[in-house]
């Protein structure tokens, strides 16, 4: 699957200029409300219609300005799942789910059995959207834009309305979905966790531009040098795999290419790989090996860059042997230690400031 | 038996020609009503007044204007009854006319309202899960709707049994062919002694108009359940 889209469109006061590709696997467009997240997908779907642009998918054009293409969107074979679920009131949740069924050309690769099975759907489907939560009407729309048989999955802020237990149930199917079923999937969100938990390539935007995207590892440790993350939970992404549990002390080591990595309360199992989010702010750092203290992950590496300073703090990149790191600290330390690029510093991390929102299966 | 052979036969007239009235102007309403309510168009003030003059003008001026337009001279008229074999004049197909026209502007009403209503999220979702426009309207938009759209039927139909100055002017005052409830009362107080048998047919009127109302009142709740899925 290959989604390139580049569209232009005036918004009232608001312009949308936005352009990227995606390779397939889940895309995420992070950025706060108001960046023009929604209506990249309403672009895609066909339910926004821009003034200039292309929107293709695997080289086919759903929409061409210049070549005067404009599918409609019941045509485009591009599943929604809104931010409000927007399950059709007067039918049951079976015929919501089978809705897109009678339209599809083909059998379609996933059948409602799968589907009920994936989202856990089974005791709901005889009753009506009016009285199931919002949890759960979120799922049937997940399951409903699956059974219409899609060649993608958009899917705005699903969890967005959700309470907190509800989102990691969520995540959880849509994990699920991603693993089994296949279907590549572009995510709006404004939360660092789900993009991290979800993502493999993201897509930042602002006022209604892309800033930057690129693989999620990446471009995350790019962006976070800009103050304009700054304002958001920076911090690095990186990939792991479980490496050991000990189950005593409930601890487990994280091996990743620049060492060893251990946190508390991980819920995997030895072998799997997970993605791990280091806040910036949860790292400190000292020019030598500092012995005799409660840190449990200390890792060698090279300062890369200084960020741009916004009040008291720096943002720090830090290479770990190929990974990067950021680590937010004072002007004032900077200042002390004689912190420069090319200056090789130890990264320090709290294991019990990675909490289980910041793990997630990669 | 409660009603003489005569009664019974103005009955059933009266409930044929808001019957045919209602349902072959139901097309035409929900048709206004869409384009009203989704529609931008110049002219669209116009039409809303158009379409709302049978409720603000003298009914004797809609059936003048339906005699001169479709009666036996009338320019549309001659060409429906050649052309088609249609004929208004004088029939009941005229009565059943002059009700759907002066029930028109109710039923466009409701169902306007309806359709305003309705929220749109809910069509586009159902074009992302493929559903062309018509499907759309077919199993989105109408079911919604119904409520309304019932609710229009029933004012048009409760404003067709009671239409009296339209018909009489257009079709006259024909017994077994456009006399009506209405027009039957009017009849009746116009001959000596006809008070007993219009006061009979009035309190027939009142019983039918009664029925209809509490049988819609019905349907209308269970559709609104229906709609909102409770």
């Amino acid at each position: 699957m290959r989604l390139e889209v580049s569209v232009a469109r005036r918004l009232g006061a608001f312009a949308l200029e936005a352009a990227f590709a995606s390779g397939g696997g889940v895309t995420a467009l992070f950025g706060r409300s108001g960046s023009g997240k929604t209506s990249v997908l309403n672009a895609i779907a066909g339910l926004l219609r821009p003034e200039r642009g292309r929107i293709a998918l695997d080289g086919e054009p759903l929409f061409d300005a210049a070549a005067g293409v404009d599918v409609a969107a019941h045509r485009r074979r591009i599943g929604y799942v809104f931010q409000e679920g927007r399950l059709l009131p007067h039918l049951t949740v079976r015929q919501n789910l089978l809705y897109g069924r009678r339209f599809a050309r083909g059998p379609g690769a996933v059948t409602l059995d799968k589907v009920t099975e994936l989202l856990g759907l089974a005791a709901l489907l005889e009753r009506r959207p009016h009285d199931l939560s919002g949890g759960e009407k979120q799922r049937i729309a997940i399951g409903r834009a699956l059974l219409a048989d899609p060649l993608l999955l958009l899917m705005d802020e699903p969890l967005a309305a959700l309470d907190a237990p509800r989102k990691s149930e969520i995540l959880y199917y849509i994990e699920r979905l991603r693993d089994e079923v296949g279907v590549p999937i572009v995510y709006v969100s404004h939360s660092l966790d789900e993009v991290v938990r979800l993502a493999d390539t993201v897509v930042v935007m602002s006022e209604g531009r892309v800033l930057d995207s690129g693989p999620v590892d990446e471009t995350m440790a790019r962006m976070e040098l800009r103050p304009y993350l700054g304002r958001f939970e920076g911090g690095a992404v990186i990939e792991a795999r479980v490496a050991e549990q000990d189950l005593e002390m409930g601890l487990a080591r994280l091996d990743f290419p620049g060492g060893a990595l251990y946190a508390p309360d991980v819920d995997a199992l030895v072998g799997e790989r997970v993605r791990v989010r280091i806040r910036a702010r949860d790292v400190s750092l000292a020019t030598v090996r500092p012995e005799a203290i409660s840190m449990l992950n200390v890792l060698p590496g090279t300062l890369t860059a200084l960020g741009e300073s916004a009040g008291a703090s720096v943002d720090v990149q830090i290479d770990v042997a190929g990974t990067i790191l950021l680590a937010r600290i004072t002007r004032k330390s900077v200042e002390a230690l004689g912190l420069a690029p090319g200056r090789p510093v130890f990264a320090l991390v709290k294991a019990v400031a990675i909490d289980r929102h910041s793990v997630g299966w990669a | 038996m409660l009603l003489s052979p005569a009664e019974l036969e103005v009955l059933g007239l009266s409930l044929k020609v808001a019957f045919w009235g209602v349902l072959c102007s139901l097309p035409v309403a929900l048709a206004l009503a869409y384009l009203l309510a989704r529609a931008n168009f110049p002219g669209k003030i116009l039409l809303d007044g158009v379409v709302h003059l049978p409720l603000v003008l003298p009914p004797v001026v809609i059936g003048y204007l339906l005699l001169v337009l479709l009666g036996r001279n009338g320019p549309l008229g001659a060409w429906l009854a050649e052309q088609l074999g249609i004929v208004f004049a004088f029939r009941w197909t005229g009565a059943a006319l002059a009700a759907s026209v002066m029930g028109l502007p109710l039923a466009v009403r409701a169902m306007r309202q309806s359709i305003e209503a309705v929220d749109r999220k809910l069509e586009a979702a159902a074009s992302t899960l493929g559903a062309p426009p018509l499907a759309v309207f077919a199993s989105v938009t109408l079911p919604l709707i119904l409520p309304g759209v019932l609710n229009g039927m029933l004012l048009s139909f409760a404003r067709s049994l009671g239409e009296f100055g339209a018909t009489i002017t257009f079709v006259s005052n024909i017994p077994g062919e456009t006399q009506t409830l209405p027009l039957a009362i009017y009849s009746l107080t116009q001959v000596p002694g006809g008070d007993a048998q219009a006061l009979r047919l009035c309190v027939l009127s009142v019983a039918i108009s009664l029925s209809a109302l509490v049988v819609s009142e019905v349907l209308l709740r269970r559709a609104r359940r229906r709609a909102h899925g409770t």
